[in-house]
């Protein structure tokens, strides 16, 4: 079943005289329960295209429908992971994750206790983020999305900025969570091994103007592991792909 | 990452541990109270030795024995006790007044623009006005009574906390703005949960240097004529060339001065243990 369906959308705006094409005639579709990434070189407007859907930003032409209903602004069907954890520096593991909500409700406080299980920081609950590291704090960050039950989790380059290691540690823990909680995530990412690791699909975008180049479904059973031939035959495929945008890149940067 | 919670076996050990750590604490905080004490010690030191042997005038600069000396006699004599009561009645009342003030004025100015354009330039000239300058309208407004000097320290209290929460509300992160937004928070949570305790320590500084300027409007507004009061003690001291008692009201501004500013620390500390920040 559809879950979110993005009709046409189109997005610009002026820089100096030139018109900046950021997202081109966007069509996509994503079902109940699926797990896609987007994939581009930046400035393909990926980020872009995630805020629209969630509803941070609202200038664009065209159609967003979250099961038939038009998006129009934030919601709590839909969660948000930034690139930075960006938790309250004042608040608590356990109060950041509760965020509007009072833990002196016992059924947030327990919501919230099976959360912090979920993503393994039993015992932190108390802690200040200061005393997290990266890993941790990003996932207190999803705990805290995934507390308003939102049909589709919508990350940003969620561990971009983490280290190999606490990379690999990560989206592990995002599959679990996915395969526990049964939502949909559009995951937006510049690391081709993380797309393919990760998804059901593939969306790789190109830039000037942001457009989707292609779609490929990734039907590899998980868990997956990187080295198998499976998995390096898609990696081939995804790379061609870019090597096509990188050709109509140099065409258009020599101006031919 | 997987340090969770301790085995009973580990308890016991673990209790000594945290009860040496405890003690080796209250040395260490023994030990910075002491290297605070040590200069002011070495003066004292030096300073009596100088009056001792006659390097320094009586009247210029009084032994510290002879300014406490006064002291003593001032507390059992002299009513001390009272002029200090007036004094610290003044600057409370003065800062309690304009700190409040400046408080909500600058929540004010910090949320709307509109309030903003209209009222924070006109505050800010008023701002720069100092004191001594406005002392005669005071006292020509409203007369040498109280009103006059307790609106005087207001004055003072007001313009730090206006400015510091001001400030601390605009300097909230804008990214945290948007979490508040993907997480639906209302105008109101997004006050309590996000504004205010972002600006937190902006608005405890305020607060420390609020009452700062309600301690220096004090003693100017003393010293602009009362028959009560610290900063009357000291004038009246310095009439009669009685150096000593001029010392023991500047001691007790330093010392009031001084625990008041404490007392906010404390609450610093208290309420932004959160910060993640240099601790030298």
């Amino acid at each position: 079943m559809t879950l979110l369906e993005i009709k046409k959308l189109n997005k610009s705006f002026k820089k100096g005289k030139e018109n900046n094409h950021v997202l081109h005639d966007i069509d996509l579709k994503v079902k109940e329960g699926e797990f896609v990434t987007i994939i581009g070189p930046s400035g393909c407007g990926k980020s872009t295209l995630l805020k629209a859907i969630a509803g941070l930003d609202t200038e664009y032409k065209g159609e967003i429908l979250l099961e038939d209903e038009k998006v129009t602004g934030t919601g709590s069907n839909r969660g948000f992971i930034f690139q930075e954890p960006r938790l309250f520096p004042w608040h608590t593991v356990e109060k950041n994750i509760a965020g509007n909500l009072s833990l002196k409700n016992p059924e947030v406080k327990n919501t919230v206790q099976n959360l912090i299980k979920l993503v393994r920081l039993e015992g932190y609950e108390k802690a200040f983020p200061k005393e997290l590291s990266g890993g941790m704090a990003q996932r207190v960050s999803i705990a805290r999305a995934l507390l308003r039950k939102p049909k589709v989790l919508l990350l940003d380059e969620p561990f971009g900025a983490l280290d190999a290691f606490t990379r690999s540690h990560m989206q592990e823990a995002l599959l679990n969570i996915w395969q526990e909680e049964k939502t949909s995530m559009i995951f937006v990412t510049h690391d081709i091994d993380e797309a393919i690791y990760l998804a059901n699909k593939v969306v790789i975008m190109s830039a000037k103007p942001g457009l989707i180049q292609n779609i490929i479904p990734i039907d590899l059973p998980f868990p997956r592991k990187k080295t198998t031939s499976s998995f390096q035959e898609f990696r081939t495929i995804v790379l061609n792909e870019f090597e096509k945008v990188d050709e109509l890149e140099y065409i258009d940067s020599a101006g031919i | 990452m997987e340090n969770q919670s301790t085995t009973a076996i580990e308890t016991l050990p673990l209790k000594q541990v945290k009860n040496k750590k405890n003690r080796s604490k209250e040395k260490r905080q023994l030990a910075i109270f002491l290297k605070g004490l040590l200069l002011p010690a070495f003066i004292l030191v030096v300073w009596e030795l100088s009056g001792v042997y006659g390097l320094t005038s009586e009247i210029m600069l009084p032994k510290p024995s002879t300014i406490f000396n006064s002291f003593v006699d001032l507390l059992f004599t002299g009513n001390l006790l009272g002029h200090l009561e007036i004094s610290l009645y003044r600057a409370i009342l003065g800062f309690v007044l304009g700190g409040a003030l400046g408080l909500v004025l600058g929540l004010v100015v910090g949320f709307y623009n509109n309030a903003e354009q209209t009222l924070d330039p006109t505050l800010q000239m008023i701002r720069t006005i100092p004191h001594l300058a406005v002392i005669p309208l005071f006292i020509l407004w409203f007369g040498f009574g109280e009103l006059s000097k307790i609106l005087l320290i207001a004055k003072g209290a007001f313009f730090p906390l206006y400015v510091n929460t001001f400030l601390g509300i605009r300097g909230v992160d804008s990214k945290l703005f948007a979490v508040a937004k993907v997480l639906q928070f209302s105008k109101w949570k997004q006050i309590t949960l996000v504004i205010l305790p972002a600006a937190l320590p902006n608005i405890l500084l305020g607060v420390r240097l609020s009452l700062g300027a309600a301690w220096l409007g004090l003693v100017a507004a003393e010293l602009m004529g009362s028959s009560e009061g610290i900063g009357y003690l000291i004038t009246d001291a310095r009439q009669f060339s009685q150096t000593s008692i001029v010392f023991v009201g500047i001691i007790i501004f330093a010392i009031f001065g001084k625990l008041s500013d404490s007392l906010v620390r404390f609450f610093e500390r208290r309420l932004l243990k959160w910060q993640d920040t240099y601790k030298g």
